[in-house]
């Protein structure tokens, strides 16, 4: 456990190293939820009658996403993992007495929990002090927000997971660019990064809320904005939990079969 | 002009030597953009317009900026590598050669597979072309052709405007994003509709509303101004201060080393 923790602060201290680029990045996502915000404004103002939501949630989904952006969407990928697939350094991973899954599992998730926290407090100082029908609402209750906590860690290891299984498919096929950018998208689409879930059209939603993609940024945002709250988000967290421990299970098989075949070239 | 073509030559066959490589990158590139046209149609789905312009109006704006985006990607996809060929010295390379270097910048570079995106973008303004309200006329149809040449004119200006930035950061600078991706994205709706203050600023400052926004209201007979129709060559004006920034970058750029 301790040299998981340890794994967990090398890449944490490692990514709080960039923080000009970090700056850029916020400044982008900021701009970037202002104008998402400014369209769903204006489709409110054309047919208020037909929002699935309140205006206000809306708009605190969207400064969420921006502020949690490293943390959920599935296209920050990590290179390191990648290349040490590609071009054989796994051979360094694998002499290491730790379990590869639980090194990498440490790994990509401290590095999005690293960018997250570094990013998430100046967009969300924006967001907060944006002008009235924009700005991000806090949640009313400390149960809604333990619960947001508990749904947002959940999801950070649902996309970890996830990402684990797609770079373990590297073992089989090398040429990652077009797969990725196919996956992703779909991922991303699915789990509400485009258009939040509710504004799915009804047997859409039905399905992809079932999905793990679902469990990814969709569950614990729509908790904090109390679009999601009681009964329905105990049950939230419940989905969430399950798909993280399918994926993870899923991941390992799959690892583990691939690591047994693995021939690295020497040279 | 012919060394361009024999480049484009080259890079395509290069390219070809791969074929299930490249097809993988096309059809990557094709469904990876189909999620805002999803989306677009989602949204759609529960409402009937925005601020006054149909589905079918958003899908030509969604059409002609994708279209007018991987356009500029396709030609100036050298510019946007440039901060690795500043970073690996590739840059310092071709300043010794006799040729100027901008020309060579972009033709470092070629990326075919945004041919996914261009397909997915015509089929869309072919869509989109008979039932968005206009009633087609040759002036109607000059400002179509012109909101996608000069669109991928500005955009291409942009990619120079981020490269020119790369000799200041040798990093790349993600705050461009939000006019080449965002302006992409964004593009799905008329810029109208983000309010008064970014349609100035998307007029007179990044001029992308001048090849999307104002010619639209001409070929939909919202507006008879001639000089909406024309807008979209105005906005090409742009790339003048992008090459500037660029050369003035080009002026104080110290190599990185080798």
């Amino acid at each position: 456990m301790r040299s998981y923790l340890a794994v967990f602060r090398i890449r944490f201290i490692a990514t709080l190293q960039y923080r000009e680029a970090a700056l850029a990045g916020i400044a982008t996502q900021a701009a970037w939820g202002a104008m998402e915000i400014l369209a769903f404004g204006a489709l409110y103002r054309s047919e208020p009658s037909a929002f699935p939501m309140l205006f206000s949630q809306t708009v605190s989904y969207i400064w969420l996403q921006q502020a949690f952006l490293t943390m959920f969407e599935v296209w920050y990928w990590e290179s390191d993992i990648s290349s040490a697939i590609i071009d054989g350094s796994i051979a360094y991973e694998l002499a290491r007495p730790l379990d590869l899954y639980g090194k990498w599992f440490c790994q990509a998730s401290a590095n999005r929990l690293a960018r997250a926290l570094l990013r998430s407090l100046p967009v969300l100082l924006f967001s907060l002090a944006a002008k009235e029908p924009y700005r991000l609402t806090l949640p009313q209750t400390f149960a809604c927000f333990g619960m947001f906590l508990i749904s947002a860690a959940l999801g950070l290891g649902v996309v970890t997971a996830f990402s684990l299984i797609v770079y373990a498919s590297l073992f089989y096929t090398i040429s990652p660019s077009g797969i990725r950018a196919i996956i992703s998208s779909l991922a991303g689409f699915l789990g509400g990064s485009i258009i939040p879930l509710p504004f799915f059209p009804a047997p859409v939603r039905a399905v992809a809320e079932k999905l793990p993609f679902a469990c990814m940024q969709n569950m614990p945002l729509r908790i904090f904005i109390g679009d999601i709250y009681g009964q329905e988000a105990i049950k939230g967290i419940f989905l969430q939990a399950f798909w993280l421990l399918a994926l993870v299970g899923l991941g390992k098989a799959f690892i583990s079969k691939a690591l047994s075949k693995v021939v690295v070239q020497g040279g | 002009m012919k060394l361009y073509f024999k480049f484009a030559a080259m890079h395509l066959k290069s390219h070809m030597q791969y074929k299930a490589s490249f097809a993988m990158a096309a059809i990557g590139q094709l469904i990876a953009s189909l999620g805002t046209l999803v989306g677009l149609n989602f949204i759609f789905m529960r409402f009937s317009e925005i601020e006054g312009f149909t589905h079918p109006q958003a899908l030509l704006c969604y059409a002609i900026v994708l279209m007018a985006y991987s356009l500029a990607e396709f030609l100036g996809r050298g510019f946007d590598s440039f901060a690795q060929m500043l970073g690996n010295g590739e840059y310092d390379r071709a300043l010794v050669r006799p040729r100027s270097a901008i020309a060579q910048v972009l033709l470092s570079k070629m990326e075919f597979s945004r041919i996914g995106k261009l397909i997915q973008a015509v089929f869309v303004l072919a869509y989109a072309i008979p039932k968005c309200g206009a009633i087609w006329s040759l002036p109607r149809i000059i400002a179509l052709v012109l909101m996608v040449i000069c669109g991928a004119i500005v955009f291409f200006a942009l990619f120079i405007v981020n490269a020119a930035l790369t000799f200041f950061t040798v990093e790349g600078l993600e705050f461009i994003n939000i006019f080449t991706d965002g302006g992409r994205e964004f593009g799905r709706y008329p810029y109208s509709v983000y309010g008064k203050k970014v349609l100035l600023f998307l007029t007179f400052a990044v001029p992308l509303a001048l090849f999307q926004y104002y010619p639209l209201l001409f070929i939909i007979g919202k507006s008879d101004n001639i000089a909406y129709m024309l807008a979209p060559a105005a906005s090409t004006l742009f790339l003048v201060p992008s090459l500037l920034l660029f050369s003035y970058g080009a002026r104080h750029y110290q190599s990185t080393g080798s």
